[in-house]
């Protein structure tokens, strides 16, 4: 099907991009379409205005800054962030996630950005991102603010983000232990997806600090505070058995739909299978770290 | 209310300068603007893989890739891949090892296979499998169509070892 009309504009810089965007919501920022182009073919999505914001430069750099944090402009690629350098030296589990997401073609021109800002919740960025406890950069006519992954996504389909703020950049801090992510899918999005970060104890053997977040199950990432908690301070051989000590207590907390993934039972068990393996390959990374 | 805007490109190496809705798909200028049938429209949601085109050498989904995004850039499709005298070696390929039935999908995977070999003219079978992950056939003759990559990745080999 093929879309109402809109008019098409592409600015070169952000101001000018917010601008041509309006301030009653007429206009959207567009880079890949992977999602967008997809609502508006089936007419669900309308809009008077589409502002490229592939002329913008900047917006596609990927960098560790002085702070170190890895900084990823909004409009990289999928392509682009698995076949960095530096995201495959600092966050291996990023760059294998977005070698996955979808198909070769969505992963040519779909965009972490426009990943995120869509607020699908059967996506595979906003669980690892909320994970790596990452901040999202908006900026909007009055300012820029920083939004935590944990709270971009509003429910379904809808983030914090105003129509007339673009999302610029993600920045999360350099992991310092195993980063790990599991899913599972029926085509091509997730049905459950899992995310694990660790930090270590400065003379390794430990778990300092785990950040878990399970994605998919309801309208945003959700994070599984009673399995945090076993994992402080933990010994990274007892990883799993600590895990599976409070699995059942802490599977229960989850919010979970039923949709055409599954049932809420089901899915609920899946999310505790994921959870395991993805403590398998962190015991196993952290094993090897020490 | 239709915005024209004014784009130039090469499809298939010829320059291609034209004034277009900015609403206008990729593969309906292609299809029925240009002429150029060779690919198909399947799903329609970036699934199955029928309107693979190269931006740039990379594949894309040209049923839902917007007109304008390929300005000053270039565009191949399946009758940019095929020789005027014959077939390309992927077309070869799939011809020998009977990888295809009833046609449909073939265009979208010769596209896919022909940018996964430039980028990677020796894939494992695991890369293989996970290129190919994208570009759906309904006849479900995967085995036929993995055999028929195969052949140019081992064909490559003993050319390298002559």
């Amino acid at each position: 099907m093929l879309p109402s009309p809109f008019t098409f504009a592409k600015p070169t810089t952000i101001a000018d991009a917010i601008e041509a965007v309006g301030d009653s919501g007429e206009g959207m920022f567009y880079s890949g379409g992977t999602e967008l182009l997809l609502a508006m073919k089936m007419r669900v999505i309308h809009t008077e205005r589409l502002v490229d914001i592939k002329g913008i430069p900047g917006l596609d750099r990927i960098v560790l800054n002085d702070a170190n944090e890895i900084e990823i402009g909004s409009r990289c690629t999928h392509k682009r962030i698995a076949a960095d350098p530096a995201i495959r030296e600092h966050a291996p589990a990023l760059s294998t996630l977005c070698d996955n997401v979808a198909n070769v073609r969505v992963r040519s021109v779909g965009t972490i950005g426009g990943n995120m800002c869509f607020g699908e919740p059967h996506a595979d960025p906003p669980t690892m991102l909320a994970a790596l406890n990452a901040r999202l950069v908006l900026q909007g006519p009055t300012g820029v603010r920083f939004v935590h992954a944990d709270e971009f996504i509003r429910s379904e389909l809808e983030t914090v983000r105003e129509p007339n703020e673009l999302l610029t950049m993600i920045v999360f801090p350099r992991p310092t232990g195993p980063v790990t992510y599991r899913r599972f899918k029926h085509g091509e999005r997730p049905s459950v997806n899992v995310a694990m970060a660790w930090s270590m104890e400065a003379r390794g053997g430990a778990i300092k600090t785990a950040r878990v977040r399970v994605g998919a199950l309801g309208s945003r990432p959700q994070s599984l505070k009673i399995v945090e908690s076993a994992l402080e301070g933990c010994p990274v051989a007892g990883a799993r058995a600590a895990i599976e000590a409070v699995l059942a207590d802490a599977l229960d907390e989850l919010d979970v739909n039923d949709d055409r993934h599954g049932g809420a039972d089901y899915k609920r068990h899946l999310a505790g299978v994921l959870l395991l393996r993805n403590a398998e390959a962190a015991m196993t990374r952290g094993e090897m770290s020490r | 209310m239709k915005h024209m805007l004014p784009i130039s490109f090469s499809l298939n190496g010829r320059t291609v300068s034209m004034e277009i809705p900015a609403h206008t798909l990729l593969i309906d200028l292609v299809r029925d603007e240009l002429g150029l049938k060779g690919t198909k429209r399947s799903c329609d949601m970036e699934v199955c893989g029928a309107c693979t085109m190269l931006l740039d050498g990379d594949p894309i989904s040209s049923c839902t890739t917007l007109a304008v995004d390929v300005d000053q850039r270039e565009v191949t499709t399946i009758e940019g891949v095929t020789p005027p005298d014959g077939l390309s070696r992927v077309q070869e390929a799939f011809v020998l090892h009977g990888g295809l039935q009833c046609g449909f999908c073939t265009p979208g995977f010769i596209m896919a296979v022909t940018a996964l070999l430039k980028a990677k003219p020796q894939p494992t079978d695991e890369e293989i499998r996970h290129y190919l992950h994208g570009n759906l056939c309904r006849c479900t003759g995967y085995v036929k169509i993995f055999e028929a990559v195969k052949s140019l990745v081992t064909e490559h080999v003993s050319e390298d070892a002559a």
